[in-house]
């Protein structure tokens, strides 16, 4: 009879720390934190991010043909989704999109909104809005309003011309459209930011895979 | 032998304290409930809540008290092993409990469908065909629920999309609940809304806001990662104020217009390797 009972009482605390291990390491797999750079005198910081079509074995060898957006600190590209910026501040964001165009789903959230003038640039030419069906991702803080449709690569042609970015990191000379904008922070606080585009091909809606994992298509911003 | 008559004390005391907490429940756990009271629906389900709790109370307390009871008076006396006395069955006191357990819930499920019934639906979802629906209805607005944010369509407007929602005051409004993917619930506690939106179907709630306020909407149906981000801030505002909020609204979503569907009261979402989007259910 103790027997059993110390043989129970053994297991289940196996079993408790497996599950415990288990639910830290779920809950830790956070991705790293981006203090993006901040130039005091103007209130201004620049945010420098490129969305891809597969994150590549080289950032990623867990998920490597999962979209993803990227982040440039330093001069290097680095795979996370949570970015420090400082709050009361004017973020320019310039985004390079190599991605072909797989469309939103709710054509509405083709209008870009929340950023200065309610315009972002696209290759050079100011636009408030492109055709939903041409977007490839977007980037969208719905707390602050903020949602910006990103077009898509014409992918066909880049494969014609050889310049089609497969896995990134994606270099400037390949295929892309270049997106800028800016947009004001608030109060300090963490604000969620995701893509709009159900762009997690092979999962439900489209919404599974790396929309549904932190460090892919969403993140937060963490405004200090 | 016992000599107390246990049935006497104990129904003494289930009285009492029914005499107590029935006057405590109606008018301090009631009014307590955090139903909101801002519109006609709220209103109801916070009076019907409360009657059904009053109902209820006594039984409650009769489970309860009896088990406090039965376990301070019919123990086992300490240090030894007695034989229980033998379980009777008593029919007169089956069927009494058989009987008024059976018209209490009856009561309460005809209570409870007629308040449904009477207030069309008392903020709840009722499907794309209402048992009653209002025959005044002062506004329409869809609602749209997608992974992972809302977004407000009003037919009386040209179908402009919006990403908030403000509603005027003492009209009756009718809520157009739909999805673009998958099952969300669109849900306004200070007006007493809660609607599943599920994808291709109209689940119509009726709701008349009667006083000036803000209000949160949030999703209750856990909808994937960031579904504990899906809310936002809405306003019941005065009918004026409402029409020149809708009007800068137009202009503003303009430039989105002309990529819009034509409203239609459900959509069918576009799958495929490159068009995602939603159109018009034909």
């Amino acid at each position: 009879m103790g027997k059993r009972i110390t043989w129970t009482t053994v297991l289940l605390v196996i079993v408790c720390a497996l599950v415990a291990l288990y639910i830290n390491s779920y809950t830790s797999a956070w991705p790293k934190v981006i203090t993006v750079t901040n130039v005091p005198a103007t209130r201004t910081a620049n945010l420098e991010l490129q969305t891809v079509g597969a994150v590549g074995e080289k950032l990623d060898q867990k998920n490597p043909d999962w979209v993803s957006y990227l982040v440039r600190s330093h001069g290097e590209w680095v795979h996370t989704t949570i970015w420090q910026v400082p709050a009361h501040t004017l973020i320019h964001v310039t985004i390079y999109q190599y991605d072909s165009e797989s469309g939103l789903r709710n054509p509405y959230l083709g209008q870009v909104q929340g950023t200065i003038g309610g315009v972002m640039t696209l290759n050079g030419k100011v636009v408030n809005q492109i055709n939903p069906d041409s977007a490839a991702h977007s980037f969208a803080i719905p707390s602050m309003g903020v949602f910006v449709p990103l077009e898509g690569v014409n992918e066909e042609e880049a494969e014609k011309k050889h310049d089609f970015c497969e896995e990134a990191p994606c270099e400037l000379s390949q295929a892309h459209n270049t997106i800028s904008f800016s947009f004001r922070t608030g109060a300090p606080g963490h604000y969620r930011w995701q893509c709009f585009v159900p762009c997690g091909a092979g999962y439900t809606f489209g919404n599974g895979g790396p929309m549904s994992t932190l460090g892919y298509m969403g993140g937060f911003l963490y405004v200090v | 032998m016992d000599e107390i008559n246990h049935g006497r004390r104990f129904t003494i005391i289930w009285a009492v304290c029914t005499i107590i907490a029935v006057p405590l429940v109606i008018w301090v756990l009631g009014p307590n409930l955090g139903y909101g009271e801002a519109s006609n629906a709220g209103e109801d389900q916070a009076t019907t809540l409360t009657v059904l709790a009053a109902i209820a109370t006594p039984f409650l307390l009769l489970v309860g008290l009896y088990l406090v009871y039965a376990a301070m008076f019919f123990r086992q006396p300490r240090g030894q092993m007695l034989e229980g006395p033998a379980v009777r069955d008593d029919a007169k006191v089956q069927i009494s409990w058989i009987v008024v357990t059976s018209i209490t819930v009856l009561i309460l499920a005809v209570y409870g469908s007629v308040a449904l019934i009477q207030n069309y639906g008392d903020g709840t979802g009722s499907g794309a065909s209402p048992l009653n629906r209002p025959s005044h209805v002062g506004l329409r607005v869809q609602v749209i629920g997608q992974q992972w944010t809302w977004t407000y369509r009003w037919p009386e407007y040209g179908g402009v999309e919006t990403p908030g929602i403000e509603i005027p005051v003492n009209t009756m409004i009718e809520f157009n609940v739909t999805s673009l993917d998958v099952i969300h619930s669109w849900t306004v506690k200070e007006l007493g809304i809660k609607a599943d939106a599920n994808p291709q179907v109209n689940n119509i709630a009726f709701a008349e806001p009667n006083r000036l306020l803000s209000f949160e909407y949030r999703c209750t149906e856990l909808c994937g990662i960031w579904h504990g981000a899906m809310y936002g801030f809405g306003r019941v505002v005065t009918r004026p104020q409402f029409e020149e909020w809708i009007h800068k609204m137009q202009i503003k979503y303009r430039p989105a217009e002309k990529y819009l569907p034509p409203f239609a009261l459900t959509y069918q979402p576009k799958f495929g390797s490159h068009r995602a989007g939603f159109e018009e259910e034909s």
